[in-house]
């Protein structure tokens, strides 16, 4: 490799070829590391390097190399959103110039009488400890709370985990509430017969008020702090209220009607938007991150997108094409539904047990992006907030939960435990511990998404401060 | 590469890319083998590039490089194709141990004017045979893989391709502080492809 003898050809052919992608995001001085070490006294095979000029990009590895002390002496001034744009530029020119693409089916892995041929310590150790320089994940349930009288009904929300780090399910006609910082268990409320059981609960981005659906269709705002019932929404539904979302000061209901409705619950005449779309029941119900859109799946195995300006006014309630989108790729009733933490038009959606596959969507365009076949009823999905990575909750015949790989869906773990289909999963506000209920009554708790160190110190601070309570005018 | 057997010495785009999406169907076939990522068993003897090559036997792998390769071929006779990687992973920890690095570059005047280029036959022939002997000498400096291994390829392709129905996005799969080695080249004069092999460094015991 002469490259001295034509340095000005060789540049400008260099300037438009791409970089060698191992190269990646550090810096990388081939000439440095050959010569920090010694070929001949280290290791057998200390073979050499042969640079490779051809396929090196000089200017890309320049930037990278200046580009951190720069970085360091502009930390004073940058604001935040000029960091964020200049974050996504790099990202998009630095490494995304082309597009990497593999088959979606994985050629077949060798047959294990190969594995016979290593020593079999190696293989054990690989499979006791599945990643090395991954972070460790428990494989048993951190803690196992009883849940009697808990209703195994696929159709129903019956568990979410508020802001202010307590956790409310749903026992058959009684709300109860988990302090997850004390440990300590409270009762909200024990609804009578004539309107129980509750059929969801869920709380609102505050942490304070909750939102509890009965079998009455009659919807009741709790405040938690004091125990006290606000209000109760009537005649919203015709028949049980399955499941809430709130989007801000707008409570969105699904009922066993297939009515989709906003409640705004500051106002007299709650009722402010009504979507129709499914006429089976509203079993799965989400509103995007950044509250635009709402994703809907129903027992008809349908799945709507919805727009937060599109729904109608209830006295206009048959104009037909209001949906977004709808999705008929489900074989079975759509309860699971996650919107992408970190790509806000991604939408998770798992289809039962006649399904069993979990779907991606892009919710701008409409695309189906991938579907997993589970080979189980898919009761529950949620995103890792620190890391790519979605959890989904199964039944039968293993009632396990999957850690899966986004985007390449590679299995990271499966949590086993229960001994029935793993109805709801929720999340701590620190996004590290999932709490899953399933219809053997147990409520566990799996450290699955890691350490709670990770997560940006200024959303507890804002959410647990002192004040939190006085940044809510009602 | 029937438009080869008209006269000896023209190139059109298609047979082209029937010679480079071919050479990665014996390259992948070589590298598995070699690597010893299947059984030796499961392979089998062939003459091809003047050289005794050998093809995997096992179904499941022989229809992966099959459809593998049509679908390169395809991308490379729309000049869309910029790299192919081929990586050896753990099978327990899914942790990258080395990649097959092919990088291509198309002549665009050819995709574009549809040109015709000249090179021998026999040229390109002795070219990628020198290649398929480097892949076999590989294993004298690569290190040990001492566990089951599986194997994944990546298509680096334009921005711009339709992503076909059985394919999706990847990442990279890099490797940290990897060990480069650059193998032989070869040109059909529309398509030339590098080769390099890079390998997880050894961890540095002894200073």
């Amino acid at each position: 490799m002469d490259a001295a003898s034509s340095i000005s050809s060789e540049k400008s052919r260099i300037a438009s070829r791409r970089p060698l992608q191992d190269v990646g995001s550090r810096p990388y001085i081939p000439s440095l590391l050959t010569s920090s070490r010694n070929p001949s006294s280290s290791r057998q095979y200390g073979d050499r390097f042969i640079p490779d000029r051809s396929s090196m990009d000089f200017d890309m590895a320049y930037y990278l190399l200046t580009e951190p002390r720069k970085e360091k002496e502009n930390m004073a001034v940058a604001s935040p959103s000029k960091e964020a744009y200049r974050k996504l530029l790099a990202d998009t020119l630095l490494s995304n110039r082309s597009r990497i693409l593999s088959f979606k089916s994985k050629p077949p892995a060798p047959s294990e009488g190969i594995c016979n041929e290593f020593s079999s310590n190696v293989t054990s150790a690989a499979q006791t400890k599945p990643a090395r320089q991954r972070r460790y994940i428990p494989q048993s349930a951190e803690r196992t709370l009883d849940a009697p009288d808990l209703v195994d009904d696929y159709y129903l929300n019956l568990l979410d985990w508020g802001s202010s780090n307590v956790l409310s399910i749903a026992l058959g006609n009684t709300v109860y509430l988990w302090d997850a910082s004390s440990g300590s268990t409270s009762e909200l409320v024990t609804v009578d017969d004539d309107s129980g059981p509750v059929t969801s609960v869920s709380w609102a981005p505050d942490g304070r008020h909750i939102a509890v659906g009965l079998n009455s269709s009659d919807i009741q705002l709790w405040d938690s702090s004091s125990n006290h019932l606000l209000r109760t929404l009537r005649g919203v539904h015709q028949s049980r209220v399955g499941s809430l979302a709130w989007n801000n000061n707008i409570l969105t209901t699904g009922g066993m009607d297939g009515a989709i409705v906003n409640n705004d619950v500051r106002i007299r005449s709650h009722i402010v938007q009504t979507y129709r779309g499914h006429h089976q029941e509203v079993c799965g119900l989400k509103w995007q991150g950044s509250g635009h859109q709402l994703a809907s799946g129903g027992n008809d195995n349908l799945l709507h997108i919805w727009d937060l300006s599109m729904g109608s006014s209830s006295n206009l309630a048959h104009n037909q094409n209001q949906w977004l989108h709808r999705f008929e790729d489900h074989m079975a009733a759509v309860k699971a539904l996650a919107w992408c933490p970190f790509q806000s038009n991604l939408l998770a959606s798992g289809g039962g047990g006649g399904d069993r596959c979990i779907k991606f969507w892009n919710t701008h365009t409409g695309a189906c992006l991938n579907s997993v076949d589970t080979g189980s009823q898919v009761c529950s999905l949620l995103w890792n907030k620190n890391e790519r990575e979605l959890l989904s909750s199964h039944g039968f015949t293993q009632n396990q939960l999957t850690l899966w790989k986004y985007p390449s869906m590679v299995k990271i773990s499966e949590l086993t435990g229960h001994t029935s289909r793993v109805l709801f999963m929720a999340q701590s506000p620190d996004g590290c511990t999932v709490a899953s209920a399933a219809g053997d009554e147990t409520l566990r708790f799996w450290n699955v998404f890691g350490n709670p160190e990770t997560p940006k110190p200024a959303a507890k601070s804002a959410s647990l401060g002192p004040f939190a309570s006085f940044n809510h005018i009602r | 590469m029937a438009s080869r057997t008209i006269s000896k010495d023209i190139i059109t785009l298609k047979g082209s890319a029937a010679i480079v999406g071919e050479f990665f169907g014996y390259a992948a076939n070589s590298i598995l083998y070699n690597r010893g990522v299947y059984p030796e068993e499961s392979f089998a003897k062939v003459k091809k590039y003047g050289l005794t090559m050998l093809l995997t036997q096992d179904d499941g792998v022989k229809s992966f490089i099959a459809s593998l390769t049509s679908q390169l071929s395809e991308w490379l006779e729309s000049g869309k194709l910029q790299r192919v990687v081929l990586v050896i992973m753990s099978k327990a920890t899914s942790e990258v141990l080395e990649r097959w690095n092919f990088n291509i570059e198309t002549d665009a005047e050819v995709v574009e004017k549809g040109v015709i280029r000249e090179k021998s036959d026999k040229e390109i022939m002795r070219e990628i045979q020198a290649i398929m002997r480097q892949i076999a000498s590989c294993i004298t400096y690569l290190p040990c893989l001492d566990e089951p291994c599986v194997f994944d390829v990546l298509a680096y392709t334009d921005k711009d391709v339709a992503v076909p129905f059985t394919w999706i996005e990847s990442d990279a799969k890099l490797i940290q502080n990897p060990q480069m080695v650059k193998l032989h080249s070869f040109d059909t004069k529309i398509h030339k492809v590098d080769t390099l092999v890079s390998y997880k460094n050894d961890e540095w015991d002894e200073q």
